[in-house]
């Protein structure tokens, strides 16, 4: 809001117009390039793919197995990731709120630990019995969606007013399951969901793990159809890439949309706390 | 939970009856509970197999004794040109993605009225910087491979990628390709730094009467120089992590050290140096410590005057 106050302000005399105009034309260049380095890699794989290559890919053989244990890996690595996570991070929102800083630290740190490093390691630790079940790897996938889970609820959670929500709702009776359950939880909704998909996302795109751990989840049945049918393995990964984005865009834009009809601003995937914070200042 | 209803009286020092019932060290204690299931899991899911690493890397894989041996082989010929090249890949995949994933973020980030291409960007950043591995491989393979469609059509313009030195399965290539997943990346934690950028601050400088590269030389430059840099430690360190788009581009002929510990893992080991991945590991780990503490210090110089 006070950003866009600032492009109407008016311009003091020393500060040339010029400048102003010549803003603009950068952004559009950036943005293009971008596009066509995004774009081009995504059309190409398309042209080699061939449309006709997405109507089948559901009939190959062994595409049924490798989807279904993914997607029960997701819905493991998700239940346990927000049950781990939510609580977690409302109660450092609350009560430690000098932890936020290391949360952020330990959290980002599985983007730069190797996988093939990490994998090592959980294999010469964990238990025989737990080796030998594809769950291990659920396990290890709640780690690996950490630093997206745990920026979009922080992000969810910036955007409340959770003090006085808990506050309230404690002074009304109210325990702290029920305040999570019925107040912050719903509070929450936009920033679980996009915690959602990009956990689904990882899961379906993970293969070093679990090509090393020596299961066919969907990343790595892509890989070994391939020898195959290229062409097939390539539908079928574009498919799994357009999915989960058509899913976050639909998520973000019906939540900026309730977000607006009840007066605020726009919902992003890691900054929901955007506008109040423009607000705040305007 | 007894001491629940804490919360709602904590900040003031005169709080109601009863509440102060534990000895002050033991209430601070006691607030740490809440955040045990998180750390349980982070130790039996990170840290301990990151020791267990550690401590492999100084055994001898048949007898079990203490040696530097693993080390020692991990450290020279073909693993030290693994480190140096993982290293130099590293940078270029950082430095290069780092800055071009700045400039997306301001872009849109000032796009105040277009706010359907914010979200476009932002879902986007959120779903390609997941993207990697095999299929992300193979998109470029079908791009830039040397005989597929962008090759052909910049071959048909003149230009021929191939006789100027680029190929898509030597380093340079895998520069390009990483920068797929890398510049998302930088997108989503570049713009939480953005945000903290004040607009007051601007409309001070021009008050002023600050140009645009007066007020990035010594107003938005400067503040944004911690966060920016920081942000780099980062993409250095997802990089370094990265192995099945490098494995599956270049087949393991040029030597990147999560690669070679990849080797390790597949099987192909020769007698006796079993444990020589897991000193390659340590090597890694070492190198990422190093990274982040750089970035944890950074952050804190950052947050000086960001939030």
């Amino acid at each position: 809001m006070a950003a866009i106050a600032t492009e109407h302000a008016p311009v003091p005399v020393a500060a040339p117009r010029r400048q102003r105009r010549s803003f603009p034309v950068w952004r559009w260049v950036v943005l293009l390039i971008a596009g066509v380095y995004f774009l081009l890699p995504l059309y190409a794989a398309l042209r080699f793919a061939g449309l006709s290559a997405f109507g089948t890919v559901f009939k190959q053989p062994g595409f049924g197995a490798a989807l279904w244990l993914s997607a029960r890996l997701a819905a493991m690595t998700w239940v346990i990731t927000l049950v781990l996570m939510v609580p977690t991070t409302v109660y450092v929102h609350l009560r430690l709120p000098g932890l936020r800083r290391v949360m952020e630290v330990i959290t980002i740190l599985p983007i730069v630990i190797p996988p093939v490093v990490l994998i090592i390691g959980v294999l010469q630790v964990s238990p025989g019995s737990l080796k030998s079940t594809p769950w291990l790897l659920g396990l290890v996938y709640v780690i690996l969606s950490m630093p997206f889970a745990y920026r979009s609820i922080d992000a969810g959670l910036r955007a409340l007013d959770l003090k006085t929500l808990t506050e309230a709702s404690n002074s009304l009776g109210a325990g702290w399951l029920t305040t999570l359950w019925r107040v912050i939880l719903p509070n929450i909704r936009t920033a679980l969901l996009s915690a959602t998909v990009l956990i689904i996302a990882l899961v379906l795109g993970e293969f070093t793990m679990a090509s090393l751990d020596l299961y066919v989840t969907f990343p790595v049945w892509i890989v070994q159809f391939d020898q195959l049918n290229a062409q097939m393995s390539e539908a079928a990964s574009l498919l799994a890439l357009f999915v989960t984005w058509l899913l976050l865009m639909a998520i973000t834009t019906i939540a900026t949309r309730q977000n607006r009809r009840k007066g605020g601003g726009e919902v992003t995937l890691f900054s929901a706390a955007t506008t109040t914070q423009t607000i705040g200042e305007s | 939970m007894a001491n629940t209803t804490d919360t709602v009286t904590a900040p003031g020092p005169v709080t109601g009856p009863g509440v102060r019932r534990f000895p002050p060290a033991l209430t601070r204690l006691a607030r740490f509970a809440g955040i045990l299931p998180f750390t349980a899991y982070v130790a039996l899911g990170l840290i301990i197999p990151l020791i267990a690493i550690v401590i492999g890397a100084f055994k001898n894989p048949d007898t079990g004794a203490f040696t530097f041996t693993n080390v020692n082989i991990a450290t020279h010929g073909v693993y030290l040109t693994g480190f140096r090249q993982s290293i130099t890949l590293s940078v270029l995949a950082a430095v290069i993605p780092g800055v071009f994933g700045l400039l997306i973020a301001y872009a849109i980030f000032t796009a105040k009225r277009a706010s359907f291409l914010r979200q476009v960007v932002i879902t986007a950043s959120g779903v390609f910087a997941n993207f990697g591995g095999v299929p992300l491989a193979f998109l470029f393979i079908a791009s830039l491979g040397s005989s597929a469609l962008v090759t052909g059509w910049l071959t048909d313009i003149g230009i021929n990628l191939y006789n100027l030195n680029f190929s898509l399965y030597t380093l340079s290539g895998i520069v390009v390709v990483y920068m797929y997943f890398q510049i998302p990346l930088m997108v989503l934690i570049i713009l939480p730094a953005l945000e903290g950028l004040r607009p007051a601050w601007r409309e001070a400088a021009e008050n002023m009467g600050a140009r645009s590269w007066q007020y990035w030389r010594y107003v938005g430059g400067p503040v944004l120089m911690p966060s920016f840099v920081s942000c780099l430690m980062l993409l250095f360190g997802s990089s370094l992590a990265a192995y099945a788009t490098a494995e599956t581009l270049t087949s393991g002929t040029i030597p990147l050290t999560a690669i070679q510990i990849g080797s390790f893992l597949n099987g192909n080991v020769i007698a006796g140096q079993a444990n020589v991945g897991k000193a390659l590991g340590l090597g890694m780990v070492l190198i990422i410590a190093v990274v982040m503490i750089a970035y944890v210090m950074l952050q804190r110089r950052a947050a000086k005057w960001l939030r």
